[in-house]
């Protein structure tokens, strides 16, 4: 009997039976929906032959066209997870008054509210950034891939692996309860003894490690792989942002990965960087994160104020006002970014020396965004605005954001810190500048370069609904929760005890409701564009009269995006070509380089994530093996030299003419 | 990996273009040479051999200045190594690389300096250094106060040691 126990934990580690939480009927349930849908798909998928095209086509591809879209699929199957989360927290918060417990015990709702900041920050507002600006870099400089098409694959798995690691955990064991950070003590081995904070360290390193070198990959890309005439200051602004956000990846993520290094080490063998006693210092910990943590909310929001600024340019159908002083309030938000990481501890015991410098650079950096809105302003002003859906995502953006800035900068304010910090005020404040800076972007930019990337527009009916449902139910559920912050409610709370505040919590349930008709719309419309995609079908490559060089070329692009490359000349450098009488070549077509798919990332992002959950559950041998196999894999690919291939002149000239036919057939 | 960015690129001769591409127009890297490395590895000895003998055999009294002067190696050497080992010049890569190292190094001063200064106050501040702090008469929990303007200007003036913060605010 010893010794079979003895063998099960050998074999097992510390996962048994008892880890899956049958316990809890709401997981159940989910489990049983999950697993009816998943089972479906996986037939569907086996009945339908789809496998050999998947792997080939998709899941082994190094296209960063492909790869993009696959960040965004995996973006919008994470926002569903983390709205779920989003729903129930917000159920529970209304009912749990009157000493009603809700329905939610606090073991699951305390692994709610950290899954759904981890699963909205990390699985759904980075793949978004990191899909657009994956789809859309590589075509606005005129260059056929990124520079490293195959970590470019590697990473998106890495990614993808971590996404996998933190699901997992929702029917394997448990997630963290510590909130989004794990901060220690409460993240240590002492309070935090389970598996969560384990699921918590794993799947954010190995997802980490995709993050940092696809920001590698873009930075090297844009710097190296611009078109022929492209210089710095002709660079589209979108190209522009996306550099200084992949400036901020580089510098920031090998923190974060350092900071959870020495959290792991302290659960696992027992150092004490961050622990209560033995000379440990929980701060450190909080200074650290944060240095990594502040960087990151621009890393999630610069790129989007790039998608912005193309919008606005697009749709006003004027060159976008103050080029140059777009980039410098870029550049200084970039290096900004490290100055004001502070004040997300102000109230920890600074000294007021300390905290007035940091209010200070905070307000400072209101600044460049400032300038940014205006340029914006500017832009439209007397343009010839046309009201289509990323021109609506935008609008809605300027409006919200600018209130959510504002509530920045009060929190800014050390004093006043000190009233709201860990309030619902706060919680109102990021939601109002992520949900309406990065997510609104996001839609913009889904509803802006789809017809790029598939060749059809998307359906305007639901796009408005969802538009409509969206912004107001963002305001119907956030709004409150300003009151609520300034009433002194602080976050992350279960049940209330004063009666007058549950209509607050009523409201704002009746806007997450909205929001989810939003996300439904926003499905709906996709659903409806493919099915209507003749009717909606985009054949001229350049549906909304653009200005940058990605509609140059036909909608969707070809593999190797651009025939000849461009040479630019200006900084809307299609503009200027049209403004040329520009007229697509029809001869003189060469073999082109391209690289090679390769199953490589996919397997090693595989062993990545199985070397993870081994160690999340202490299965040392599986840990062991994974790990070797994963050096020794990376190893073997390195002697694979059968990584390129050549498109044919012909080729070429047959795709190219028959692009030329569908621009024919239109006129 | 190697791909070309200009559509003329012969593919047969795509390495060659690329080559000229990166030494033409992109500002070129400084090519490795044997002299290069072997100056380097000589000078990193050196500088590892002078700190090393600073610390066994003592010549100088102060270890301040002992301290002082294996530091000032090291970051001599950390120049060799990106000079000899890593190529960086000021031309390299079209100003990029330079570019590169003077934001990183404004970062570390920044992440360091400020991590020194942050933790400094936070340590004086927060940290119980015997019982004293515990059981003083503010009656303050040691941990960080829970919000509340009055609990924290209690924390900010009287935990924190006399004069080390003139500019904290006194009414």
């Amino acid at each position: 009997m010893l010794a079979n126990l003895d063998l099960s934990r050998f074999l097992f580690g510390r996962l048994t039976l008892d880890a899956i939480p049958y316990y809890d009927p709401i997981l159940v349930v989910t489990f049983i929906v999950v697993a009816i849908g998943g089972i479906g798909l996986l037939s569907a998928i086996t009945y339908y032959r789809w496998w050999g095209y998947l792997w080939h086509e998709w899941f082994t591809t190094v296209d960063h066209k492909k790869i993009g879209i696959m960040y965004m699929i995996l973006a919008i199957v994470m926002l569903l997870r983390g709205f779920a989360d989003a729903i129930l927290m917000r159920t529970q918060q209304a009912i749990a008054f009157n000493g009603s417990e809700g329905f939610l015990p606090a073991h699951h709702y305390d692994q709610i509210f950290t899954a759904h900041g981890v699963i909205m920050i990390f699985f759904v507002a980075m793949p978004l950034i990191t899909g657009i600006m994956n789809y859309v870099v590589p075509l606005q400089i005129g260059a056929r891939d990124v520079s490293f098409p195959f970590l470019n694959n590697f990473s998106f798995w890495m990614t993808a692996g971590g996404a996998i690691l933190i699901m997992a955990s929702l029917f394997i064991g448990e997630f963290a309860r510590t909130g989004w950070l794990a901060f220690p003590p409460l993240s240590g081995a002492d309070y935090s003894p389970g598996v969560g904070v384990d699921y918590y360290i794993w799947g954010l390193q190995v997802a980490g490690v995709g993050t940092l070198l696809s920001g590698v990959n873009l930075l090297v890309t844009i710097v190296k792989m611009r078109a022929p005439g492209m210089s710095m200051m002709r660079m589209p602004i979108f190209t522009w942002s996306a550099l200084c956000t992949n400036v901020l990846i580089v510098a920031s993520f090998p923190v974060l990965t350092a900071v959870l290094v020495l959290l792991g080490l302290d659960r696992y063998v027992g150092t004490h960087f961050f622990t209560n006693d033995m000379g440990g210092n929980s701060m450190m910990y909080f200074n650290l994160i944060w240095i990594w943590g502040h960087p990151e909310v621009y890393i999630l929001i610069l790129p989007l104020f790039g998608v912005f600024s193309e919008v606005t340019s697009t749709f006003s159908g004027k060159r976008l006002f103050g080029y140059t002083s777009m980039v410098y309030a870029l550049v200084v938000i970039t290096i900004l970014a490290y100055l004001v990481w502070l004040h997300h501890f102000f109230t920890m015991g600074n000294g007021a020396s300390v905290n007035s410098f940091f209010g200070i650079t905070t307000m400072i950096i209101s600044i460049p965004t400032g300038v940014k809105i205006f340029n914006w302003l500017l832009t439209m002003y007397e343009g010839r605005i046309r009201f289509e859906l990323p021109m609506m995502w935008t609008i809605a953006f300027i409006v919200t954001f600018t209130i959510g800035g504002m509530t920045g900068v009060l929190l800014a304010v050390p004093p006043v810190d000190f009233t709201v910090h860990n309030s619902l005020f706060l919680v109102a404040h990021f939601h109002n500048v992520i949900i309406g800076g990065v997510l609104f972007g996001a839609f913009a930019a889904i509803n802006y370069w789809f017809p790029k990337a598939f060749g059809f527009k998307l359906n305007e009916f639901w796009g408005k609904v969802s538009f409509w449902t969206w912004v107001s139910g963002f305001y119907l559920a956030f709004m409150p929760l300003y009151l609520l912050g300034l009433m002194g409610v602080t976050r992350r709370l279960r049940e209330f005890d004063d009666p007058s505040l549950q209509i607050w919590f009523v409201i704002a349930a009746a806007g997450a409701g909205l929001i989810a008709i939003g996300i439904g719309a926003l499905l709906m419309q996709i659903y409806v564009s493919i099915r209507d995609r003749e009717a909606l079908a985009d054949t001229t490559g350049d549906p909304w009269n653009g200005r940058t060089l990605e509609w140059a070329t036909t909608s969707p692009p070809p593999h190797y995006n651009f025939a000849f490359s461009p040479m630019v000349r200006d900084i809307d450098a299609f503009t200027d070509m049209k403004r040329a009488g520009f007229s697509r070549p029809e001869k003189g077509f060469r073999s082109i380089h391209m690289p090679r798919n390769t199953g490589a990332g996919v397997i090693l992002a595989g062993l990545s994530t199985l070397c993870g959950f081994a160690l999340v559950w202490y299965i040392w041998w599986l840990a062991a093996v994974s790990f070797v196999g994963l050096i020794g894999y990376a190893i073997y690919h390195t002697f694979d030299y059968d990584r390129d291939y050549y498109i044919t002149a012909d080729e070429v000239a047959k795709t190219e003419r028959k692009a030329a036919s569908m621009l024919g057939a239109k006129g | 990996m190697a791909h070309s960015t200009t559509a003329k690129n012969d593919p047969h001769s795509a390495a060659q273009v690329d080559h000229d591409h990166a030494g033409h127009m992109e500002g070129g890297e400084a090519h490795a040479t044997l002299k290069g490395y072997l100056t380097g590895f000589v000078l990193s000895v050196i500088m590892t051999a002078i700190p090393f003998w600073l610390v066994m055999a003592r010549p100088i009294e102060s270890s301040v200045i002992t301290a002082l002067l294996v530091i000032g190696f090291a970051l001599a050497q950390i120049f060799v190594h990106m000079v000899y080992f890593l190529h960086m010049d000021s031309k390299s890569e079209n100003g990029w690389t330079i570019m590169a190292l003077i934001f990183t190094g404004v970062l570390v001063i920044i992440t360091i300096s400020g991590s020194l200064w942050v933790m400094y106050h936070l340590n004086t501040n927060m940290m119980p250094t015997s019982g004293q702090v515990m059981e003083s008469e503010t009656g303050l929990p040691t941990p960080a106060p829970l919000g509340g303007v009055t609990g924290g200007e209690a924390a900010g003036t009287a935990a924190e040691p006399a004069g080390q913060t003139p500019s904290a605010p006194s009414n």
